[in-house]
């Protein structure tokens, strides 16, 4: 608490002058320009909630089609280019770009104590990317060349002689551009970690969201290669007639699966493990306590990060491998339970020993509880080789990753938004209307996804677009549709919600929960410097353990961009480096390299002749400007602030 | 929990919980003792949560301060400890079964079984029982029919993308990769007609890619087997005579083989016995008349983009193909 007040009540002038070295230019090309993680993670959230809006609209299309047998809503071509859109949004455009992108590039730096991302240029570059990423895959499906052939796009079905036109080389690409956003955000986000945090944030009072953030991270940074290579060669066998996956000619069709899944399951946890980083942050401010057992749970969160890059092969159990290489598999698959189970026992153990404020966004994280619980625990059957003969790809798995990424993401997602959103607008949502939300969705959500066990169970293949009465499937499918339409009064519910709150909600000061991470320690929403005094830290949760006269920082210049960089582990501060500011060229280059992306789809030479503007772009950004006069090597000071 | 017991008892019974053979009974065996197992488990951690919430619940308005006693910590560290203890127990159990039950499903062989062959088309299953001579070869479409209690190995392969052969009751599913020659077996102990699909997306009808497997006695089903050995009976009237002619000189000789005649082509099934089989269009349509006759006028209606193409015949033509068709037997 200390250190938050003095920041608040903040001196008029010092505010000026920071305001006018961080603030980002106003206007048209303004918005453009802009490079300051708030406003990019912002835009993450924002752009990843409307996909997921879209995504959502898709699903609901989908099942409509399957409510009854036989039924016309929509033909097979529509059909197959809904649920590859519909799944591939999920994933790429909202899944990723929202639980890591959206709440990392927001919420790193504050909860570090830094006034900007590492590399902010790059990283405005990574939202624009996206974006049209995001823009190719939808105006493909618009222009009715939506990607047809699923969200993994299996060879040879995918491939030159099965799907001709544009699709595949539409997802392909839209690959790519998600997985450069992602990859660069995953460098700023690392490095931002590694190399900003406030003095005496040791690694070993590292808040548990930065670990899961570093550890997602470093996971990107090795799983998005392998996608990245994948979606590559498909391109090129379509294009300009490689032959990597054509088995006439010696290529080989498992060889994308093993590609596809080395990157797809790490994907799983990239997904799910900032869904658990919002629950360990949620939990100890809601029990009004420090989480037990910290070293578990971190360690937990790395062993997942490790693990979930040798389990993949549980993805192809059906290609009939050798039985000794698939348990191999199986013996993975299940070891990835115990950091997950143990995390959950000391997620209750301190709920246990704590006194539990059950408020709106602790709703969501007992929901999350008893949610993800049976999509893990289905999980567990799906490691076992012959159950998963069985069910895999039938409606079984289609409830269980439902489970686990609506349960694992989803749920705390929203968590996280309750959370949150009074840090990012300064105001309150509504309480009332997120419990009514909660309900609506969580009835909602089992009925449409508890049903399909069964469904499974009962021989439903995924992705077929329509059934025979005699399969006796109707009954099961009209329940689960009707389970959406209570999910998509839940999501409107939200929506009201936030542009109530948004214009009306109770303003929500710096810290309306009494959180004890960094970035309560500031106005909400942020000031454009982040911190007026730059914070240090005395213990993992920095507000809960500061000293009455904590130390600041002092030493940074206030009228150029300034950030102190500190050593990896010890957080000891080492030199200044003045930050880039905002730039035009990170939004070229971004158009730069869409035209050659796009460009190849069409035909091999748009690398080479894009590769042309992405050079000039590049020469712009990199151009030197030089530096502000500033000692590099002159260790910042620390000082005794005077409470009040 | 009533409400799911009310749901399994909707009516179908093509189900993985109702095995027909002893791969199926096995995997059953071990989805129920998985299911039990998890079942406690999932209870076991609700009521944790439920009670540690309870337990902790504090009604106030404001935000509550910190507690800085940690003397439950102790306790609770035993507690975690034993839990992730049981978990790992409960794991290795589990692995264990797995592998068990694994090898079951994998161990069942035979010294001299009945190979068939699976050959993924989209979207319809090639059958063939090979010989060595070839004059001793079945090939047949969509119907596979095996003899009750005898291990059968499938050697499966694909024509175009991948599929993947799937019958719940009988044994879970194999993918068919193209440029993959791969073999399992599998076995059937109750007589009877039993519902499989592709479960592998193929493309724009793998919704409508059944197959059925038709598990009989041994000697139904070496009379069956011999009735399918033979080339196709000569037209026995003048419609069905008319009828081949105009199965010769249209569209239909361009992708389908009949025996004995000169129909030889294998990009579609195999028509030789079409009429011995129970359902056409990968058991999508019924073996009638009239679904056959819709069939072969539109297949773009039934099934929207598969391979074949609607025929546009003669009222008096499409009668008498008809008729030489049925005679298929």
């Amino acid at each position: 608490m200390a250190i938050s007040e003095p920041i608040i009540a903040a001196p008029a002038h010092r505010d000026q002058q920071l305001s006018r070295t961080w603030g980002q230019p106003p206007g048209f090309w303004g918005w453009f320009k802009n490079v300051h993680h708030t406003a990019i993670g912002i835009r993450y959230m924002v752009t990843s909630f409307i996909f997921f809006l879209l995504g959502g609209v898709l699903a609901g299309i989908l099942r409509w089609q399957l409510a009854r047998p036989e039924n016309n809503a929509v033909g097979p071509d529509l059909y197959n280019q809904i649920f590859t859109v519909h799944g591939s949004t999920m994933i790429f455009l909202f899944a990723v770009p929202m639980m890591f992108q959206g709440f990392g590039v927001y919420l790193v730096p504050l909860i570090c104590g830094a006034r900007n991302i590492a590399f902010p240029r790059l990283n405005a570059f990574s939202y624009y990317i996206y974006l049209v990423g995001g823009l190719l895959l939808w105006g493909g499906l618009l222009l009715n060349t939506g990607a047809d052939a699923g969200w993994f796009s299996y060879v040879p079905l995918s491939g030159p002689e099965f799907t001709a036109g544009k699709r595949s080389d539409i997802w392909a690409q839209m690959i790519t551009f998600t997985e450069v956003s992602a990859l660069a955000v995953a460098i700023c986000i690392a490095t931002t970690i590694l190399r900003h945090r406030a003095p005496g944030m040791t690694l070993n009072r590292m808040p548990i969201i930065l670990w899961e953030k570093l550890t997602i991270a470093i996971a990107v940074i090795f799983a998005m290669p392998a996608v990245m290579v994948v979606s590559s060669m498909l391109l090129m066998d379509r294009t300009i007639n490689t032959q990597f996956f054509n088995p006439s000619v010696g290529g080989d069709v498992l060889l994308y699966q093993h590609l596809f899944w080395f990157f797809g399951h790490p994907e799983v946890y990239i997904i799910f493990l900032p869904g658990t980083a919002i629950i360990s942050t949620l939990v100890p401010v809601f029990s009004r306590r420090h989480i037990f057992g910290y070293v578990p749970i971190v360690t937990s969160v790395v062993a997942t990060g490790f693990l979930g890059f040798s389990v993949w092969v549980h993805h192809m159990f059906a290609t009939g491998l050798p039985q000794m290489s698939e348990s191999f598999f199986t013996a993975a698959s299940l070891m990835i339970v115990i950091p997950t189970a143990t995390q959950f026992y000391c997620w209750m153990a301190t709920i246990w020993h704590g006194r539990l404020q059950f408020k709106l966004p602790m709703l969501w994280v007992f929901g999350f509880f008893f949610v993800f619980l049976i999509g893990g625990l289905s999980g567990v059957m799906l490691a076992s080789v012959p159950l998963d003969w069985q069910v895999h790809d039938t409606f079984f798995i289609v409830a269980h990753f439902h489970y686990v990424l609506i349960g694992g993401a989803l749920f705390p997602m929203f968590a996280g938004l309750y959370f949150w959103i009074p840090k990012f607008t300064g105001r309150m949502m509504d309480d009332h209307l997120g419990r009514i939300h909660f309900w609506l969705f969580f009835v909602g959500f089992n009925l449409t996804f508890f049903t399909m066990h069964f469904l499974g169970l009962r021989g439903m293949p995924r992705r077929v677009y329509t059934y025979t009465p005699e399969m006796h499937w109707g009954t099961l499918n009209l329940l689960s549709s009707v389970g959406v339409l209570f999910m998509t009064a839940g999501v409107l519910v939200f929506l009201v919600n936030f542009f109530r709150s948004k214009r009306y909600g109770k303003l929500a000061g710096a810290d309306p929960w009494g959180a004890g991470t960094l970035e309560w320690a500031t106005s909400s929403p942020p000031p454009a410097y982040n911190f007026l005094e730059l914070p240090t830290v005395n213990g993992r949760e920095a507000l809960w353990d500061a000293e009455p006269n904590q130390p600041i920082v002092g030493g940074i210049r206030e009228d150029i961009p300034e950030m102190l960089v500190t050593n990896s582990l010890d957080s000891e501060p080492q030199y200044k480096e003045e930050m880039p500011g905002p730039s035009i060229w990170p939004f070229l280059t971004s158009i730069a390299v869409s035209i050659a992306f796009i460009w190849s789809i069409f035909s091999p030479w748009g690398i080479a002749y894009g590769a042309i503007p992405v050079t000039i772009a590049l020469i712009g950004w990199l151009w030197p400007r030089g530096k502000s006069p500033t000692p590099r090597y002159d260790n910042p000071r620390m000082e005794k602030s005077w409470n009040g | 929990m009533s409400a799911i017991f009310i749901l399994a008892g909707l009516p179908g019974d093509h189900r993985v919980l109702q095995p027909a053979g002893p791969q199926g009974a096995n995997i059953e065996w071990l989805y129920w003792v998985v299911f039990w197992i998890l079942l406690v488990v999932y209870v076991l951690v609700v009521l944790g949560f439920t009670h540690a919430g309870k337990r902790a619940y504090t009604p106030a308005r404001g935000i509550l301060p910190i507690i800085k006693d940690r003397s439950g910590d102790r306790r609770a560290a035993w507690v975690v400890g034993i839990a992730v203890t049981l978990t790992v127990l409960t794991l290795f159990a589990v692995l264990f079964m797995t592998v068990i039950t694994g090898k079951k499903v994998e161990g069942l062989t035979s010294k001299n079984p009945i190979t068939i062959q699976v050959i993924g088309h989209q979207w319809w299953w090639e059958v063939i029982y090979p010989n060595s001579q070839p004059d001793q070869t079945v090939t047949t479409a969509n119907e596979i029919h095996l003899p009750v209690g005898k291990p059968v190995v499938i050697l499966t392969n694909s024509a175009d993308v991948i599929h993947s052969f799937w019958a719940p009751n009988v044994n879970g599913k194999r993918d068919l990769l193209p440029g993959y020659s791969s073999a399992f077996w599998m076995q059937v102990d109750q007589p009877g007609t039993y519902h499989g699909q592709c479960a592998e997306f193929c493309g724009l009808q793998h919704a409508h890619m059944g197959f059925s497997i038709v598990a009989e006695s041994e000697d139904q089903f070496r009379a069956w087997k011999e009735q399918q050995l033979k080339p196709a009976p000569e037209p026995s009237s003048p419609g069905a005579g008319h009828g081949r002619e105009v199965f010769l000189t249209h569209a239909c000789v361009m992708c389908h083989t009949i025996r004995g005649t000169d129909a030889g082509s294998r990009m579609g099934p195999d028509l030789t016995h079409l009429a011995s089989r129970n359902m056409i269009a990968a058991e999508t349509l019924p073996n009638t008349r009239g679904a056959l006759a819709g069939w072969i006028i539109d297949p773009q209606r039934i099934k929207p983009g598969n391979h074949m193409a609607p025929n546009l015949l003669e009222p008096g033509d499409l009668e008498d193909l008809l008729t030489y068709l049925e005679t298929l037997q």
